[in-house]
């Protein structure tokens, strides 16, 4: 495979030609990380406003009347609400489609959405309902070409992290207010950093690390004083020092910063960050030396992230032809769709159900680890199946607007096989051949 | 491309040992074990270990044992739970027997306990001893003895061994059913159906491609089936659904079922009544579309680990281990517990916080495997559930 093509599909987001990476393939990726594009999230919700439109639809919800004969009509309230908080996620969502889709700098947009991915939130729960999109463009998005450290405490401290995880309601057993009421400690947040934020499973922490660490994050909640801003409140703050892995960690709201940079040096994050970095950008099992030469900048520069994909990006491994390519996602394989037909996207609902269908609703992972990187956990006969549903369909839609052959032999120049180039050519439609260039096992694949 | 990851390198597991098994079962077919040559020999007919049906379901997240089966009767229960549940105000728990009793959202489950048609394991847990949901479902649908060893499944491997289908009800392949070409995935199909040129176009496409051929041989197999969705929506449609298929006289006699939502954190309470009530919804409809053929189906309901024995500061329980399993179906020995009870004093507790596991939960899997895919123990703890330890459990009615 040629550095072009590699630098397209599978660092990119998959560009209609290749003639603009050609020259030089490296400087094409390396040059987005100096100006990632701007994400325009004007007149999309801020995380407050969503905080308070999910809260909202919860609270109405709940004052259903239960016995009543008439409940299984929700009042009007509830509905219009409800309908409120599906347009906002859908507005987020298009947008953050269309940026995808058209944005100048598709690589650095892939390292964003690894980056929320790394940070994942859900809306399985209904308080973080409207929050899952704000907290990409708020939190992740704004520290993704900055530090470690700065991302993971902004993803961390963001309303939707904060509710979805838990720690809004964890309470320390002897601060003020847990001495007060029967409340007390919640670990969901405490262990979720450990294991999915920064030194992975076998990173040498302990239950009683997961417990400590659970303490030295109480009173990181909603603040009680501004709606849907968060913020530390001492009243709820376990007192006392705590230990982590060895340390000693003072008590108040300092120790959270003391402990994310600790946490940042630890030689396990660095393995586990470069080993996910790796697995997604380049391959399923990325070989050793690529791995710890990303882990050794991680962790010389104390998690800075520019130099990390400097790293990754430079590196000769990353651009081997002979990996095993990446079974692409099913959201990236419809917007990769989109922005090979420079095509804004645009049937939005239809595409996230055939997304969802593909297996990945969007915005609901289904825990907090996230979506899965590896090809068997999204090739399956029935995801495939729903695949080759989409391309139909989708072709179907944009037949008038591009000849397949001509698009393939610009997309992939001298990688598409000949196999493939043949069904496109010998298709008995534009529809047709559209549809088979879109099945085709180069651009399931990256 | 081959399937990533073969186990041949780990577990000395391979087609070849796996053509070896078939001779040995058909050897020890012949030494007198009637049924399990009819297994091997005719595959159609609805005889022995053939017309025996097995549906796994999966609960991610980890139900909370105790909730589902709390242990009223223990001397520290109302220390335990006893001010949480008095919170709740909900229905009265279903009487098992002196010791437990179940949660009132399981009444078809109740009623088959009364019936002697399902079986509760508690206490119960893999030999997992950490608390991480991931580590935790990787080792249970891997079959290992420790995470990540196996990158194939459990199920994968039994499946494969014996040359049958099986179908899992979900988009993604579950882990515990990789490793075996007879495994599909279903879910269901809206809007228009199969355009059949493209179909035939797309398989010739794929043809040189082995994941995709695979993958999509599978799809081209199952279209007529496929495409009569008629389970109906949710997690009922979904098990309703894995009924028919196994019903069908030409469908597989293994299905999976998943249901997430399980990590109850906080106001667990309320979450579990609802998700205990679709559980409990779903295996009814498994149960009625399974019609006639219950009497030959194990249904096999399982969790990564409990949770913590004491609710947290939040209405809501923490990571734990030891939890609680079901086996239900028509030829099951139920209506009993079957559990080595640690009780849940301060002392008892694994850690001080976890319900202490005393029963491996390989030693329930192991049985049913043997059983479905009619395997000798041996056979199974050397290949399908890595280290299972021998116990010889009565799970079904003589």
């Amino acid at each position: 495979m040629q550095a072009a093509t590699i630098a397209s599909h599978r660092f990119g987001y998959s560009e209609t030609s290749l003639r603009q990476i050609q020259g030089d393939p490296r400087a094409w990726v390396l040059d987005q990380f100096k100006r990632p594009a701007p994400f325009d999230a004007s007149g999309l919700l801020d995380g407050a406003q969503a905080w308070a439109l999910s809260r909202d639809v919860l609270r109405a919800a709940l004052q259903l009347p239960g016995n009543d004969k008439e409940s299984a009509t929700p009042a009007p309230g509830v509905m219009v609400l409800r309908r409120d908080l599906r347009q906002a996620n859908m507005a987020g969502l298009r947008r953050r489609w269309q940026h995808i889709s058209t944005t100048s700098t598709p690589v650095a947009e892939r390292w964003v959405q690894f980056w929320a991915n790394h940070f994942c939130v859900a809306a399985t729960r209904a308080t973080v309902a409207g929050l899952i999109w704000p907290h990409e463009y708020e939190a992740v998005r704004p520290h993704a070409f900055g530090s470690f450290q700065a991302l993971a405490r902004a993803a961390l401290l963001h309303p939707a992290m904060l509710l979805y995880l838990d720690n809004a309601q964890s309470i320390g057993p002897d601060s003020r207010a847990g001495r007060r009421r029967e409340k007390g400690l919640n670990e969901n947040l405490a262990r979720e950093l450990l294991e999915l934020h920064t030194l992975g499973v076998n990173g040498g922490y302990t239950q009683d690390d997961v417990t400590q660490t659970a303490r030295l994050l109480t009173g990181w909640t909603m603040r009680p004083d501004t709606p849907g801003a968060t913020g530390f409140v001492e009243a709820l703050h376990q007192p006392g020092s705590k230990l982590v892995l060895g340390k000693t960690y003072p008590e108040g709201p300092k120790a959270l910063d003391l402990l994310l940079e600790d946490l940042t040096a630890h030689p396990a994050c660095a393995r586990f960050v470069a080993l996910k970095l790796v697995r997604h950008f380049v391959t399923d099992d990325p070989p050793q030396a690529l791995v710890d030469a990303v882990a050794a900048r991680f962790r010389a520069t104390r998690g800075d992230l520019p130099a990390t994909a400097q790293a990754l990006f430079t590196h000769e491994l990353a651009w081997g032809s002979s990996h095993a390519a990446k079974f692409k996602r099913p959201e990236e394989l419809v917007l990769s769709a989109y922005r090979m037909l420079k095509l804004p996207a645009a049937a939005i609902e239809q595409d996230a159900l055939a997304v969802q269908n593909m297996g990945q609703a969007l915005g609901r992972a289904p825990s907090p680890q996230g979506w899965p990187d590896r090809t068997e956990d999204w090739l399956s006969p029935d995801a495939l199946h729903k695949r080759v549903l989409w391309a139909a369909r989708f072709a179907k839609t944009h037949r008038e607007l591009v000849d397949a052959r001509a698009l393939a032999r610009l997309a992939w120049g001298d990688d598409l096989s000949l196999a493939t180039a043949q069904h496109i050519e010998r298709a008995e439609s534009a529809e047709q051949s559209l549809a088979l260039a879109l099945a085709s096992p180069e651009f399931q694949r990256r | 491309m081959p399937t990533p990851n073969h186990p041949t390198l780990q577990t000395g597991f391979s087609r070849r040992t796996s053509l070896q098994w078939l001779a040995g079962a058909a050897v020890s077919a012949i030494a007198g074990s009637l049924p399990a040559r009819l297994a091997f020999a005719a595959p159609a007919e609805a005889a022995g270990a053939q017309g025996q049906r097995l549906v796994v379901v999966l609960l991610r997240g980890a139900l909370d044992g105790l909730a589902a089966v709390p242990a009223p009767g223990d001397p520290a229960w109302s220390g335990l739970r006893g001010a949480a549940e008095a919170a709740e105000k909900t229905a009265a728990a279903l009487p098992l027997d002196n010791l437990f009793a179940m949660h009132p959202a399981l009444a078809n489950l109740h009623r088959w306990y009364e019936q002697k048609e399902l079986l509760v394991v508690h206490a119960t847990a893999s030999p997992y001893r950490e608390r991480s949901h991931f580590d935790a479902q990787q080792l249970l649908e891997s079959g290992g003895d420790r995470p990540f060893v196996l990158s194939t499944g459990w199920l994968g491997r039994a499946l494969q061994a014996t040359g049958r289908p099986a179908m899992a009800l979900t988009a993604a392949m579950p882990l515990a059913l990789r490793g075996a070409d007879g495994a599909s995935t279903w879910t269901p199909t809206r809007g228009p159906g199969n355009d059949q040129d493209l179909m035939a176009r797309v398989a010739q496409m794929y043809s040189t491609d082995i994941q995709l051929a695979g993958a999509f041989a599978q799809v081209m197999g199952q279209q007529g089936m496929a495409m009569g969705a008629q389970g109906g929506p949710g997690f009922a449609g979904l098990a309703r659904q894995a009924g028919m298929f196994l019903s069908d006289p030409k469908g597989p006699r293994v299905a999976w079922l998943e249901a997430d939502g399980w990590d109850t954190h906080t106001q667990q309470a309320p979450r579990l009544t609802r998700l205990l009530g679709l559980l409990d919804d779903g295996l009814a409809a498994l149960r009625e579309a399974l019609g006639a053929h219950w009497g030959q189906t194990s249904v096999l309901v399982v969790t990564e680990f409990g949770r913590s024995a004491a609710f947290n500061g939040t209405a809501g329980t923490d990571h734990g281990t030891g939890g609680v399993t079901f086996l239900a179906g028509g030829a099951v020995a139920g209506g009993r517990v079957l559990a080595d009870w640690p009780g849940l004093g301060r002392n008892a507790l694994l850690d001080g916080r976890d319900l202490r596991p005393t029963l491996d939960l390989r030693s329930v899997i192991a049985p049913v495997v043997q059983r479905q895919f009619a395997l000798s123990s041996a056979q199974v703890q050397s290949a399908v559930l890595l280290g299972a330890p021998k116990a010889a459990l009565e799970l079904w009615r003589a």
